[in-house]
């Protein structure tokens, strides 16, 4: 049977783990590699580094830093950031990435998910959406949750897994960096519209949120968090545990 | 000396990293020469097995891996690498595999539950089956292994040496004689993944 996924998340900055509350106020948490390596250690299915570097500089030094944690952690990394073209999953593939999650670049050209579906496969692609309520609809964001752009959360999902994305990433901006639990009613309603798998992201607080995340949602496929990880609040072996228990699906450290 | 089979699909990166960690040369090529030198092969894959198979025709390199497998060099084949020793395939039409191992390549979709998700993505149980394959020497059944994939092996028969269950058992690896393949990633499977390529490099590991 296959396992309920833990996965933490880095936010990476100019080569540091950064972390922020609703989008804003960062802090500098560790490093990327040494991070990876504990999480890898202790428990985690996956990893997530996220490139919120804007310079040049930056994303080099990001590029240099996936190719070392890559080098020594041997579970399934995926890197999203700044991936706006065909040539920037080339990048971050060669330096041991394993998927490439797609967001604002995306929304400004789909073709994007078609194109690097087609070149790398389905499984390749993992489309990531900010999503937050807004006029009585789920609406996406782009640009870190800062640009409204108008498109109705689920259209914008399934047109994403029609053209090729072979994991969602649904990050509730209503409930990120708040810690009261994930955002169901938002999950529940991607997760029975698309056939892939679905990763629930923003607001875990603590271990009972992942319980009632997998025993409300069973279709939901991980549970994704960083701060509670990080700053040591939840530890992964412990809330496997606890999932385990609780009958929930997980892989045993 | 591993030679990994470079025909120009999927990242090499991983699996070079994860030889090194266990201690063992591993250089990814797609000289002739070299992997025929090579003590071991592995034949890596990813996207479709059409195109994939194509590369590897067009590259020049299924002669060199048939030839290898045939003087008994070990072969591993991983996740497409291992679709690519069947026979046939019949992802996005119908093509003809290396014909290493018996059995056909068809969509999970097929035998899975419907309301199951496709791709099979994520860590699930390894479950040994017939003859105890030397891939597996220093793992307890039940242990974990990560899976991608929307196609699998089927009809392999008694070549088939674990398989894993999403709702039906799905062909997990294959084994017949120097030639071995993981529809799991070994080089993405933690220290579980890391005792299967140190199980494969190991002197058991002969070949016929």
């Amino acid at each position: 049977m296959i396992t309920k996924r833990i996965i933490p998340c880095l936010d990476v900055r100019d080569g540091r783990v950064v972390k922020g509350v609703n989008f804003t106020g960062l802090n500098d948490v560790s490093s990327p590699v040494e991070l990876a390596k504990y999480y890898t250690e202790n428990g985690a299915d996956e990893l997530v580094f996220y490139d919120i570097t804007a310079s040049a500089e930056g994303r080099r030094l990001f590029t240099d830093i996936l190719c070392e944690t890559a080098r020594t952690v041997f579970i399934p990394l995926t890197v999203g950031g700044g991936i706006n073209t065909v040539e920037d999953f080339d990048r971050v593939l060669k330096c041991g990435a394993d998927k490439v999650s797609v967001n604002s670049g995306a929304l400004k050209n789909p073709e994007l998910i078609r194109e690097a579906s087609r070149k790398y496969g389905d499984q390749c692609v993992v489309l990531s959406a900010d999503v937050k309520r807004k006029e009585g609809e789920f609406r996406v964001f782009a640009k870190g949750g800062r640009e409204d752009t108008g498109l109705e959360a689920i259209t914008w999902i399934k047109r994403g897994v029609c053209l090729g994305a072979g994991e969602i990433v649904l990050n509730s901006i209503d409930t990120d960096g708040v810690k009261g639990g994930f955002d169901l009613e938002m999950l529940e309603a991607v997760s029975n519209a698309v056939s892939v798998p679905v990763i629930a992201s923003g607001g875990a607080g603590n271990i009972e949120d992942f319980i009632t995340l997998f025993q409300t949602l069973p279709r939901v496929d991980a549970g994704l968090a960083a701060s509670i990880f990080h700053f040591g609040e939840v530890r992964i072996s412990d809330l496997k545990a606890a999932l385990k228990k609780e009958g929930i699906p997980v892989r045993e450290v | 000396m591993v030679g990994i089979v470079d025909y120009g699909v999927g990242n090499l990166f991983s699996l070079v990293s994860s030889f090194a960690a266990i201690g063992v040369e591993a250089k990814a090529s797609g000289d002739p020469s070299f992997l025929l030198g090579a003590d071991r092969l592995v034949l890596p894959g990813v996207g479709a097995f059409g195109d994939a198979a194509r590369a590897l025709r067009r590259s020049g390199l299924q002669e060199v891996v048939l030839e290898a497998a045939k003087k008994g060099t070990p072969l591993l084949g991983v996740c497409l690498g291992m679709q690519l020793l069947l026979e046939k395939s019949y992802e996005y039409g119908e093509h003809p595999g290396l014909g290493l191992i018996p059995g056909e390549v068809r969509p999970i979709s097929e035998t899975i539950l419907p309301e199951l998700k496709i791709p099979h993505i994520g860590w699930n149980a390894l479950h040994f089956v017939n003859k105890p394959c030397p891939l597996f020497r220093d793992l307890r059944e039940g242990e974990y292994v990560y899976f991608v994939h929307s196609y699998a092996g089927t009809g392999c028969g008694e070549t088939t040496a674990a398989v894993t269950e999403y709702s039906a058992p799905l062909t997990a690896a294959v084994w017949k004689d120097n030639v071995y393949g993981c529809q799991f990633h070994p080089e993405k499977s933690g220290p579980v993944g890391l005792r299967i390529l140190r199980a494969f490099c190991a002197k058991e590991v002969e070949g016929c």
